[in-house]
């Protein structure tokens, strides 16, 4: 698919961030004049993508977390999120709703479920020790 | 954050933002007013929260916890369309009352 648009964001893991992120990226993502319900769902899962870099991937230390944004043709909304953190052993036990391993700091372990509901393509790849990619896709507007 | 308290309970005025980073100081005011007051029902209201993510159903799931312990309530009040879509896909619906 062609790339009308794209623009990275690195940041440090820290907490006060997430906010900064996800309203970057919706900020960037307005150029396909998606309406209120789409920028909400946008908004919703690069905040829960990148709180898991700063929950779980770096949970030992600090580090810095990567967003790739790019506008593809079809109106189509890409977005990159890397960590090099702890990474995942068992992707596929992570993805699985009200599955945590941060229950003393009242995580839900609904991250990859509202990745998944919100938007329309979610791919996570991961290796223990190395880091981890989720990428995610929506279609804005039906592609208009 | 405005707490109100009431005949049957506590009332929570949540506002702004509510993400991993601001959740631990609201759970940690709340649990403070909880164990002050002990209230019967404990109403927590979303209508000017301007932002949720899954760290407000570990909000939500975290104070049911501490009222159902104590033989208590919640209600959630208020809750934009956005929201009640966090919350729906979490079941939280179910443990709490919404309206």
């Amino acid at each position: 698919m062609k790339v009308m648009n794209e623009f990275e964001l690195k940041f440090r893991a820290k907490s006060e961030n997430e906010s900064f992120a996800r309203t970057t990226v919706c900020a960037f993502a307005a150029q396909l004049d998606p309406n209120i319900s789409e920028i909400s769902d946008i908004r919703t899962a690069v905040s829960e993508a990148v709180t898991n870099c700063i929950v779980h991937a770096y949970k030992n230390g600090e580090g810095t977390v990567v967003i790739n944004v790019k506008l593809l043709d079809g109106n189509m909304l890409y977005i990159k999120v890397r960590d090099k953190g702890c990474g995942i052993a068992d992707v596929q036990k992570a993805m699985e709703p009200m599955y945590t391993t941060a229950e003393s700091d009242e995580r839900a372990g609904l991250g990859f479920a509202v990745m998944e509901n919100f938007m329309d393509k979610l791919a996570v790849t991961s290796k223990p020790g190395k880091g981890t990619t989720v990428t995610m896709r929506k279609r804005i507007g039906n592609g208009k | 954050m405005i707490l109100k308290q009431h005949e049957r309970g506590l009332t929570v005025l949540l506002d702004g933002e509510i993400d991993h980073h601001a959740s631990k100081t609201i759970r940690e005011e709340i649990d403070t007013a909880i164990y002050e007051t002990v209230p019967d029902e404990l109403v927590l209201d979303f209508s000017i929260v301007s932002f949720m993510d899954s760290s407000g159903i570990g909000l939500v799931l975290g104070r049911y916890k501490v009222m159902h312990e104590n033989g208590g309530s919640i209600v959630i009040e208020g809750a934009t369309q956005p929201i009640v879509k966090v919350m729906k896909l979490s079941g939280v619906d179910k443990l709490a009352r919404i309206r």
